[in-house]
């Protein structure tokens, strides 16, 4: 699970893809996670984080980190 | 101080308009250009160009005839033009008007006033009807099309494709038709417009991208910066749009311009499909109004044209900064009736 390595990402969540142009705005959860998979973390240390953080439980953490994952994919931010 | 050595400039496409011609951006880049005393002479075909009444960025405009008067009408003007200005260089900015100075190039030199083109073959060459041939000699992706001279030419065209198709003008233009109706209005207005043949062509579904390239006539890519479409008008133009760092989209220019020696500003329009294909639509053969969005990112494409033409050295710019944006906007400039009329009488300004 690694992030396309010229994919911007600031402060503030917003997050550019410099080789298509396209632009996203993250919330704050969102941006924690994608900072977490650029620090190259996997998807169960993420979950672990997250599960301290938030009051929610693992199923409902994983299944969100899923989609996630998925919606990075879909927007071509993820490598192959 | 330095003597800032000096150039008459003659630029046409002054027209800031909803569909904008290249003109005014061109201007702004070679007026940040810090090797020249640049005086910039608009050369307009209709007295309500708007660059005309931009005394900041042009010094004095002249009306030229209209391309469809022929290249011997538009010498005979340019010669009375030269008389009191001295032009140094013309950049012309109008595909309909490029056969023209293409064809006036040696007499133009002859008056001392040099351009920067590509040859007649090349300008033919990359004309949209015959943008099939050109994939397949060049090696690109190109959508199928044909190119259409009657509506029963239309019909028959029509009758082995697949709707949504494009219906292209010419020189200008472009229409999605999702019917043979659609298609026949498409095609009369098109034709009326800008003459035969009108392009039919597949439509690409994808993110519209484009290429500004600047080419030195030697097969050398002198700039090029890869755009992405981020606003589009109903006219198809971008009114908002970001550099990207696509090294395909740079390969696909660096070949283009080096297998064909290109010289001279081009545009390449493209379509990314979500296979990742790069589909070339159109090449234009001459500085998109965008051009000051490659200026923004560090390639100052004017000024560079501008040095090719004068027959300075120029080295290929090896970068730009992605991620910068261009949003256009109208702007209403109050204009006194006495400036049109002087224009509209004298043919000058």
């Amino acid at each position: 699970m690694i992030i396309k390595g010229n994919i911007a990402l600031s402060e503030n969540g917003f997050v550019f893809n410099p080789s298509t142009g396209d632009s996203f705005t993250l919330n704050n959860s969102g941006k924690e996670v994608l900072m977490m998979i650029k620090e190259g973390k996997n998807l169960t240390q993420i979950a672990d984080m997250m599960i301290a953080k938030y009051d929610a439980d693992r199923i409902t953490i994983e299944r969100y980190l899923e989609d996630f994952v998925n919606d990075l994919s879909v927007n071509n931010l993820m490598e192959d | 101080m330095t003597n800032l050595r000096k150039v008459t400039v003659g630029v046409t496409g002054l027209n800031n308009i909803d569909s904008p011609g290249p003109g005014i951006p061109v201007i702004r880049g070679l007026r940040e250009s810090k090797d020249f005393d640049l005086r910039v002479i608009g050369l307009a075909y209709e007295h309500l160009e708007p660059g005309i009444y931009m005394s900041d960025l042009v010094d004095k405009t002249y009306m030229i005839p209209y391309p469809a008067e022929g290249k011997d009408a538009l010498f005979r003007r340019l010669v009375e033009i030269n008389q009191k200005e001295k032009l140094d260089v013309i950049i012309p900015n109008f595909d309909a008007e490029l056969f023209s100075f293409i064809k006036l190039e040696k007499k133009l030199e002859e008056l001392g006033i040099k351009t920067y083109l590509p040859s007649l073959e090349q300008f033919e060459e990359r004309h949209k009807s015959n943008l099939p041939a050109y994939g397949e000699k060049y090696g690109v992706n190109v959508p199928s099309g044909t190119e259409v001279f009657s509506i029963s030419d239309l019909d028959n065209t029509l009758k082995s494709m697949n709707y949504p198709v494009m219906i292209k003008g010419k020189y200008y233009d472009a229409y999605k038709a999702y019917s043979f109706e659609q298609a026949v209005s498409y095609f009369t207005n098109m034709s009326g417009k800008w003459g035969l043949p009108v392009i039919v062509q597949e439509f690409i579904r994808g993110t519209e991208v484009n290429v500004i390239a600047l080419g030195d006539g030697k097969g050398n890519l002198i700039a090029a910066v890869p755009m992405r479409k981020q606003y589009i008008t109903d006219k198809g133009k971008a009114w908002g749009g970001i550099t990207i760092d696509d090294k395909s989209m740079l390969d696909l220019a660096e070949k283009i311009i080096s297998r064909t020696k290109w010289k001279g500003g081009m545009e390449l329009e493209l379509i990314r499909t979500s296979d990742n294909k790069l589909y070339l639509l159109e090449i234009n053969p001459r500085i998109p109004a965008w051009v000051y969005l490659a200026v923004g990112a560090g390639q100052n494409i004017p000024e560079a044209l501008l040095k090719l033409t004068l027959g300075m050295d120029v080295k290929p710019f090896t970068k730009y900064d992605f991620g910068k944006m261009f949003v256009r906007y109208s702007y209403d400039m109050i204009v006194d009736l006495e400036l049109f009329s002087r224009l509209t009488t004298t043919g000058e300004l």
